[in-house]
C-alpha cells in the first residue's frame, strides 16, 4: 500500500517486493548505481504508463517518465522519508505530466470532466437482468450471477483475464480509466488520487464505480463463456 | 408465501451502491440495510464477490518489460548526475 493509511479494505495491488524501498533510498543517497537500476527496474515502466493517463502520447510520456527521475535524483538528498517512496514519485510525475501538458497545451483538461464520463448511457447491470416493475420481486435478479468461487483461482489470474481486463480498462472513457488505474491497479488511496486529480472524493467514487461496473461485465462475460 | 419486505433495498439498487460500500462511504443506515440484504439475497452475495474478484484482478495486472533503450537513457543520466 501507499501510505500505510489506507482505508480501503477492497484492493491488496500487487505491489510486493517494495520494503526496501527505503534502503534503496538510503543507497541512492550515496550514488550507489546499483540501487537506482533496481529502483528503475521496478518502476520506470509504470510510470511510462501512469503519465501516458496524463499526456497526449506515449513519447511524452516516456519523456515525462524520464523527467520524474531527474527529478528523483534532484530529490533525493532533500527527501526526508516522511512520505512513503511511491507516494514522492508519484508526486513528482504528476507534476512533471501537468507542467508538459501546460506547455504543450494539450493537456487533459483536468477540471474540465464532464458529464459524459459519469453518465455515459451504459449502466452498472443490464435492467433485464432484474425482473421488471409489477413483478412481485421486482428489482430483484433474475437469475443470481456466476459464483466465481467455484472457478478455479488460475483461471479467474490466467494470462487471458489480464489481458481481457486491460482491453477493459483501455476502452474506458478517460477518467474513469485515470480512477481505476490508479486506485486498483496501482494502489493509491483515495486522498493521493482525488488530490492528484483534483476531483472531489465523491466524484471519485462516482468514476470508480462506473469503471469497476464495466469491468466486471467484460469478466462476467468472458468467464460465464468459458 | 414468502414476499419482499417493503423496505427491502432492491438487487437493482444494490448494484449501484456496492463501490460506496466497498469504500466505506455508506452512511450508516444505508450500510445495515446493504448487508441486512446481503444477508438474505444470495445473487447479491455473489455480485458482491464478483466486485471484490474483479478489483483483485485489476490489482494483478502485470508490468510491461521495461525497454531496454529507456534503461540505459537512465542510467547515462545517472551517471552524468554523479560526476555533477
Amino acid at each position: 500500500m501507499l501510505t500505510g493509511d489506507q482505508a480501503s479494505p477492497a484492493n491488496a495491488p500487487g505491489d510486493a517486493g517494495t520494503d526496501d524501498d527505503e534502503q534503496l533510498l538510503l543507497a541512492l543517497r550515496r550514488r550507489d548505481e546499483q540501487a537506482f537500476t533496481t529502483l528503475v527496474d521496478r518502476y520506470h515502466a509504470r510510470l511510462v504508463r501512469l503519465a501516458s493517463l496524463f499526456v497526449a502520447n506515449q513519447a511524452i510520456a516516456e519523456e515525462v517518465a524520464q523527467e520524474t527521475w531527474i527529478g528523483v535524483l534532484q530529490g533525493i538528498d532533500r527527501f526526508e522519508g516522511r512520505s512513503a517512496f511511491r507516494t514522492w514519485l508519484f508526486r513528482i510525475l504528476t507534476n512533471q505530466a501537468k507542467r508538459r501538458g501546460q506547455r504543450e497545451a494539450r493537456s487533459i483538461p483536468f477540471a474540465a470532466f464532464s458529464q459524459a464520463d459519469v453518465d455515459d448511457g451504459e449502466p452498472t447491470v443490464a435492467p433485464e437482468r432484474f425482473l421488471p416493475a409489477g413483478d412481485e420481486w421486482a428489482g430483484h435478479w433474475v437469475s443470481y450471477p456466476q459464483n466465481w468461487r467455484e472457478l478455479p483461482e488460475e483461471e479467474v489470474l490466467s494470462h487471458e483475464t489480464h489481458a481481457l481486463v486491460q482491453q477493459a480498462i483501455d476502452a474506458l472513457p478517460l477518467n474513469q480509466r485515470m480512477v481505476i488505474t490508479l486506485r486498483d491497479v496501482e494502489g493509491f488511496p483515495s486522498a493521493e488520487v482525488c488530490n492528484a486529480l483534483a476531483i472531489s472524493e465523491t466524484y471519485q467514487r462516482v468514476l470508480l464505480h462506473r469503471a469497476r461496473s464495466k469491468v466486471r461485465g467484460q469478466l462476467e462475460q468472458y468467464l460465464e463463456a468459458m | 408465501m414468502v414476499t419482499a419486505p417493503e423496505d427491502e433495498l432492491a438487487c437493482r439498487e444494490l448494484v449501484e451502491i456496492v463501490s460506496d460500500y466497498l469504500e466505506g462511504a455508506l452512511p450508516e443506515a444505508d450500510r445495515e440495510r446493504f448487508e441486512a440484504h446481503l444477508e438474505v439475497c444470495e445473487g447479491c452475495r455473489r455480485y458482491l464477490d464478483q466486485m471484490r474478484t474483479t478489483i483483485r484482478v485489476v490489482g494483478t495486472l502485470t508490468e510491461d518489460d521495461l525497454d531496454p533503450g529507456a534503461r540505459d537513457q537512465l542510467l547515462q543520466l545517472f551517471r552524468e548526475w554523479n560526476r555533477a
